[in-house]
């Protein structure tokens, strides 16, 4: 009965599905999907190597706080980072009297509440604050970019495919639309002339929709002067604030890395043992013979019952 | 327990006796996981799934307890939670990624103990009742996993929820009143998050109540094991403890190894990026997938596209939930006495094509939605129904097994009998040897 009612309802299943596969089969042959301008000329982020990758990351102290110096000068003017504390600077190198400063001359001040009169205020931050957003909420950050809401970046390099990959590759991204060509010679606006990025937004193949509301932040070499005498090209800022992005994402990577390997060691260690227990208990289980005739168990427990009424003693 | 040469428990100390004739639990953990216990000798590592689901479990639980005390289930607040987790909780970081990455790890495990279930029949008598526990556990743990999966209330958090909670608006007329019934709500919220964390935190320890009852089923008739010839006398078995535990130690070194090299230097290779973007309803994620563990089923949710007779969706959420009943129907499906695929040669052909067939759902069920991951899904759909509803039960009547081995010790030790002495006969003299032997 379970078979025959399991058949019926597998006849069904398969039924509607052909069905479903014929219907959809000819409908995309009928009216093929267009191609979209998305799948011609959007780009996977570029190759660039960072310190924190593979196993063995690290952070490059230097090139993270040169990252920070770049959110400092260009991004948090409108880019919260609203899961880090001024306190954590302490792990990039910074001594507790620069964090002190840090966070005293930050541009931003902090909302309070006027202790005396309760009105709404600001006071400077401290190292206990996180980093105070440049806009009080949404809709001033939206009144003040176009309509456009500048994403927190705490958890950028985690939120997006290809991580502090794409953002490097989004920031170094920005391309004139006008005569832009992709890997197989297509000219964008030849093919797609209707996807002629509008005004207020910028052509970057590197974005999903290809046009970001975001206006190139990094334009020139030497936009900021790094305190260690790197120089500052495009694509190195690009790079370092990449960088600092990945640390703000997870400013327990180097932790988690270590931890592993120490994980790792021990795991393996006690897999060793674990096998070796193992086989050797498993050795003899394979090997033991059976004992027949004389040595047999039972029988040498009645040939030793036999002695013992007779009086044989051993 | 299970078989007559089971040993009884004896205790060694004057204090276990005493508390052995109070409550006899040290009586049943020997009987259960114990030299009590006998086994047959002959198992492959495909066996040590069962205590890894096991250890899964208790490693969810544990985690799940600690982040609980610092998750708030509130809609404003949770992604928040979440992130203090990450970064300011001591350890949190840890926790949190044995958490995420563990229910992949217990899902990954499931997936191997069912298909070992499938290839060496487990699900056949006298077993059945230990099959379909299994099933309810795989239930469980899939309703477990996707609320587990709301409460960082993340972008794919809130829309797979949204998805999820919309199968029921599927079926006519009730659908709609009950989902709004089930979230409390229009739209996934307060409310849902609030019982999605309640439930959350209650389905694991039902769980372990099935998972009590599966190892008790398990225990009357004994384990499988990959000859699929019934245990006959104590020469094929060998006692749990310590064969088993040594066996099951070295196999819990290797999954905790690979499961650390997750947790420690891939911790995001199995999430989606979106669920790091706190849940917003107004801005619908470009591509809503679920976890991989559930992609073969969202592949054949989404293969349904014509309405027939039912509507789409119907037909997509009903062949869902079938392709998960279907499993507990398998013994009768499956008439064939043979159970090890060893032995089944033209079943183990669909075996083999029904995981080719699994996996090609996965890749669909992950895939951007083009005619032709459509069409590929549409008829791996079919195939999966195919075999179990129509190939299964025709293969079992018409084909013909192998020779099967005449016991279990014959087929480990090649006919050489006078090696396959049973455990605790070959050191000679020793006291615990079998009366077996007097005969």
């Amino acid at each position: 009965m379970v078979r025959i009612i399991g058949f019926f309802i597998g006849l069904g299943f398969v039924g509607v599905l052909l069905l479903s596969l014929i219907v959809n089969g000819v409908d995309s042959i009928k009216n093929p999907p267009p191609a979209t301008a998305e799948e011609e000329f959007h780009l996977g982020a570029k190759d660039v190597r960072f310190a924190s990758d593979g196993a063995f990351g690290r952070f490059d102290r230097e090139q993270v706080q040169r990252g920070f110096q770049i959110y400092k000068e260009v991004c948090s003017a409108c880019h919260s980072l609203k899961y880090v504390s001024f306190y954590q600077l302490k792990d990039l190198g910074y001594n507790e009297a620069e964090v002190k400063a840090i966070a005293n001359q930050w541009a931003i001040e902090v909302p309070t509440v006027n202790p005396e009169t309760g009105e709404p205020s600001t006071r400077k931050a401290l190292i206990s604050d996180r980093f105070p957003s440049p806009y009080a909420n949404e809709t001033a950050a939206r009144a003040a970019n176009n309509n456009a809401l500048p994403p927190d970046l705490s958890l950028i390099t985690e939120s997006r495919e290809g991580g502090a990959h794409y953002v490097y590759s989004l920031l170094t991204g920005y391309r004139n639309q006008q005569g832009y060509r992709n890997a197989k010679g297509q000219e964008l606006l030849k093919e797609f002339p209707d996807v002629k990025t509008p005004a207020g937004l910028h052509f970057n193949p590197y974005f999903a929709n290809l046009n970001i509301a975001m206006p190139p932040p990094l334009t020139s070499d030497g936009q900021v002067t790094f305190a260690d005498g790197t120089k500052s090209t495009v694509d190195q800022m690009a790079k370092d604030v990449s960088a600092f992005l990945v640390w703000t994402a997870e400013p327990t990577l180097e932790n988690r890395h270590r931890a592993g390997w120490v994980t790792m060691l021990f795991l393996l260690t006690a897999t060793v043992l674990a096998y070796l227990a193992y086989r050797n208990l498993w050795a003899n289980a394979k090997r033991e013979v059976s004992v027949r005739g004389p040595l047999e168990p039972a029988f040498r427990e009645r040939m030793n019952e036999q002695k013992a009424e007779r009086g044989i003693a051993g | 327990m299970s078989f007559a040469w089971a040993k009884p428990y004896e205790p060694t100390s004057p204090f276990m006796k005493w508390v052995d004739e109070r409550l006899p639990v040290p009586r049943l953990v020997y009987g259960a996981i114990g030299g009590g216990y006998p086994v047959p000798r002959n198992l492959n590592y495909f066996w040590n799934f069962g205590v890894l689901a096991g250890l899964a479990l208790m490693i969810q639980i544990i985690t799940g307890i600690v982040l609980a005390m610092h998750y708030y289930s509130y809609a404003g607040g949770a992604f928040d939670s979440v992130e203090r987790i990450m970064r300011d909780v001591p350890a949190g970081w840890v926790l949190r990624y044995v958490h995420q990455n563990g229910a992949s790890f217990f899902f990954a495990i499931i997936y191997i103990h069912i298909f070992r279930g499938l290839f060496y029949g487990s699900y056949k008598a006298p077993r059945e009742m230990v099959w379909m526990l299994g099933v309810t556990i795989y239930l469980l743990m899939m309703a477990t996993a996707f609320m587990g999966y709301v409460l960082p209330w993340g972008q794919m958090s809130y829309w797979g929820a949204q998805v999820i909670t919309g199968f029921f608006s599927a079926i006519p007329v009730v659908g709609e009143p009950l989902r709004i019934f089930l979230l409390g709500g229009y739209a996934p919220d307060q409310a849902a998050l609030t019982r999605f964390f309640s439930l959350h935190y209650l389905l694991p320890f039902i769980i372990a109540a099935v998972t009590i009852l599966k190892i008790w089923a398990l225990h009357i008739p004994g384990s499988s094991n990959p000859t699929g010839v019934d245990v006959k006398d104590e020469k094929d078995t060998l006692p749990f403890h310590p064969f088993y535990t040594a066996k099951d130690g070295f196999g819990i070194g290797v999954a905790l190894l690979i499961f650390s090299i997750f947790i420690f230097f891939l911790p995001y290779s199995l999430g989606h990026p979106d669920n790091y973007i706190e849940a917003n309803p107004l801005v619908t994620p470009a591509h809503i997938v679920p976890e991989w563990y559930f992609w073969p089923f969202y592949a054949i949710l989404r293969s349904f596209t014509v309405d027939f007779i039912l509507p789409a969706k119907l037909w997509g959420v009903l062949a869902m939930f079938s392709a998960v009943l279907v499993l507990f129907f398998l013994t009768w499906l499956d008439r064939s006495p043979v159970r090890s695929s060893s032995y089944r040669p033209v079943y183990k052909i669909f075996f083999w094509v029904l995981v080719a067939d699994i996996i090609v759902l996965g890749y669909v069920g992950q895939a951007h939605i083009t005619p032709l991951n459509v069409a590929l899904g549409q008829v791996a759909s079919a195939y999966y129904f195919l075999h179990f509803l129509i190939i299964l039960p025709l293969v079992s009547k018409f084909e013909r097994p192998l020779p099967l081995p005449n016991s279990i010790s014959e087929s480990v030790l090649h006919g050489e009998k006078q090696e396959s002495a049973p455990f605790g006969l070959a050191t000679t003299g020793s006291t615990t040897a079998a009366p077996a032997a007097a005969e």
